[in-house]
């Protein structure tokens, strides 16, 4: 199993999300998130007054999913989120040891 | 007649306050919380624009003589040989100027580059705007629409609202959709606001139509001044009234519920409605006709989804359907005992008087669809008129103004600043887990 992280465009998430529903996500853990990568963030100006905003706003998605499933996944996270520009974001993958659902006990593949 | 000198002083700053700050507050409610400052921005520049252009050559397009589309555009070049005893009646119409320039601005959210609204408004109103209130309000004899045709608007369904609401179809067509829509609804961000610009709204409306009685016919004694401004004043009322509950009725019939946005839409629909026929209606007349416009236009506001025609903040929904069915029904409902002196069809009128309106409407409609069109097109393919699709994406305030307009987690790395979970996070939701 392994742990997909994807942080992408806000205005992107609807996109992906329905992408992701028809491939046959059933679940997701999705968050509001800030950060900043190459895009840095932007400067605000009030009554003459520079602020720098270094943070730049992102959604945060999170699936485990089956080895077999991983390419496939990545692959539409990526194909459905880009826009070529600039602050597109970035997916990563990570290994999972074990997966429990809470209200049965099921284990890893049984619990996805 | 001193205490109508001062009534007409106060009416004039209602009229003002309708621009700044009730619709800039009643739209900008509607928008969503990365471009309500645009929003609010493109009326109070229209304000600046309009109001210096208005004293430049508005009042002598509109007022400085005799003509079919309008009158001599430098014979009161800068109020020149206008006397101060004039300068109300001068204020008073630039404020009609003003909110007519600011109404279209509901149609372009999010995404109309503010050089272009800038280039936009003083353009449109010197062609199209002051031109028509010369036809509507000046009312000579060669004017074309209150002189020649004949049609009956008290306060202006013609030369504002269907004027802007016209305009604003055109510029929502050559804008194109926001990114997203109609996929995503983009609800509202803050009806809080907009439910207080709509009742300040209401409130400066009766400077618009009860003060409208200035440039109806000379002078006035006190009894005719008293019952003209009683008919308009109650009509004004009793429409708007009516009207809210004609919207909230449709709602509920088509969507099951009632709601504070319907509310305040139904206010406004009765209000642009009953603008024109204040002066010609009994108070029955008055109820029909914003109870039949808060209905239509409730209706109305769901064509842009068929038609797939981004009217972000529903101007022609509200605007233009709202004044051509004031304008058309009062050809229905007028009286002669009104201030137009015309029996409309219910009264025994014949089908003349609605024939007129419906003329009336034409002729708006047709002037205000054609240069608005040429306007529109002039600008496209010169400064362009949309910002960018990152811009847009990432807020047209700070794209555009370099702010935004709230901060409510500094200090917090993170407080859900997207918005875009809001839709998707129900405490009902039901998952299978």
């Amino acid at each position: 199993m392994k742990l997909v992280t994807a942080v992408i465009k806000p205005h992107k998430w609807e996109d992906v999300r329905e992408a992701l529903e028809t491939f046959g996500v059933t679940g997701m853990t999705v968050s509001e998130v800030s950060g900043y990568g190459r895009q840095k963030g932007h400067t605000e100006v009030y009554r003459g007054a520079e602020y720098d905003i270094a943070l730049v706003p992102k959604i945060r998605i999170e699936i485990v999913v089956d080895d077999n499933d991983t390419d496939d996944v990545v692959g539409i996270v990526v194909k459905t989120a880009q826009t070529g520009r600039i602050g597109d974001g970035k997916v990563w993958v990570s290994p999972v040891d074990t997966v429990i659902r809470v209200r049965t006990g099921d284990k890893d593949e049984a619990a996805l | 007649m001193t205490g109508y000198y001062a009534f007409m002083l106060i009416a004039t700053a209602l009229v003002l306050m309708m621009t700044v700050p009730a619709l800039a507050l009643f739209y900008g409610g509607m928008s969503r919380s990365k471009s309500v400052l645009n929003m609010i921005m493109m009326s109070f520049i229209s304000a600046a624009i309009v109001g210096i252009l208005y004293v430049a050559v508005g009042w002598s397009m509109g007022f400085g003589g005799d003509g079919t589309f309008f009158a001599k555009p430098f014979e009161l070049f800068w109020l020149d040989g206008v006397t101060t005893d004039t300068y109300i009646g001068v204020m008073f119409q630039m404020t009609f100027a003003i909110i007519t320039a600011a109404l279209i601005s509901g149609a372009v959210a999010d995404r109309m580059k503010f050089s272009a609204w800038m280039l936009f408004v003083p353009i449109w109103s010197i062609i199209v705007y002051f031109p028509m209130a010369h036809m509507v309000f000046s009312c000579t004899d060669d004017s074309l629409i209150c002189g020649r045709i004949g049609a009956q608007d008290y306060a202006g369904g013609t030369a504002v609202h269907i004027n802007a609401g016209v305009a604003a179809l055109v510029l929502a067509i050559f804008l194109g959709k926001r990114v997203g829509w109609p996929r995503d609804k983009m609800r509202p961000h803050n009806l809080t606001l907009t439910m207080l610009g709509a009742g300040m709204l209401w409130l400066g409306w009766y400077g618009f139509n009860v003060g409208s009685i200035v440039f109806a016919d000379g002078v006035y004694s006190d009894e005719q001044f008293l019952s003209e401004t009683g008919r308009t004043f109650a009509n004004t009322t009793l429409a708007t009234m009516a009207a809210i509950l004609g919207w909230l009725l449709v709602e509920r019939l088509l969507h099951g519920k009632v709601t504070s946005l319907g509310a305040a839409s139904g206010v406004v629909a009765g209000l642009v409605a009953i603008t024109p026929a204040c002066g010609a209606v009994d108070i029955e007349g008055a109820v029909a006709i914003g109870a039949i416009a808060g209905a239509v236009c409730a209706w109305a506001v769901g064509l842009k989804f068929k038609f797939g025609l981004d009217d972000s903040l529903d101007v022609v929904g509200v605007h233009l359907v709202g004044g051509i069915v004031g304008t058309v029904l009062i050809g229905v409902f007028s009286t002669s005992e009104g201030a137009g002196g015309i029996d409309g069809l219910l009264y025994g009128g014949g089908l003349g008087s609605l024939g007129d309106q419906v003329l009336g409407v034409l002729v708006a409609v047709t002037y205000s669809g054609v240069l608005t069109t040429v306007i529109a097109l002039a600008i496209k393919f010169t400064l362009g008129l949309r910002i960018d699709e990152d811009a847009e994406v990432g807020g047209i305030d700070l794209a555009e103004h370099g702010e935004s307009a709230y901060d409510l987690h500094s200090g917090s790395i993170s407080g859900g600043a997207t918005g875009v979970l809001a839709a998707h996070t129900s405490p009902l939701a039901k998952e299978e887990v």
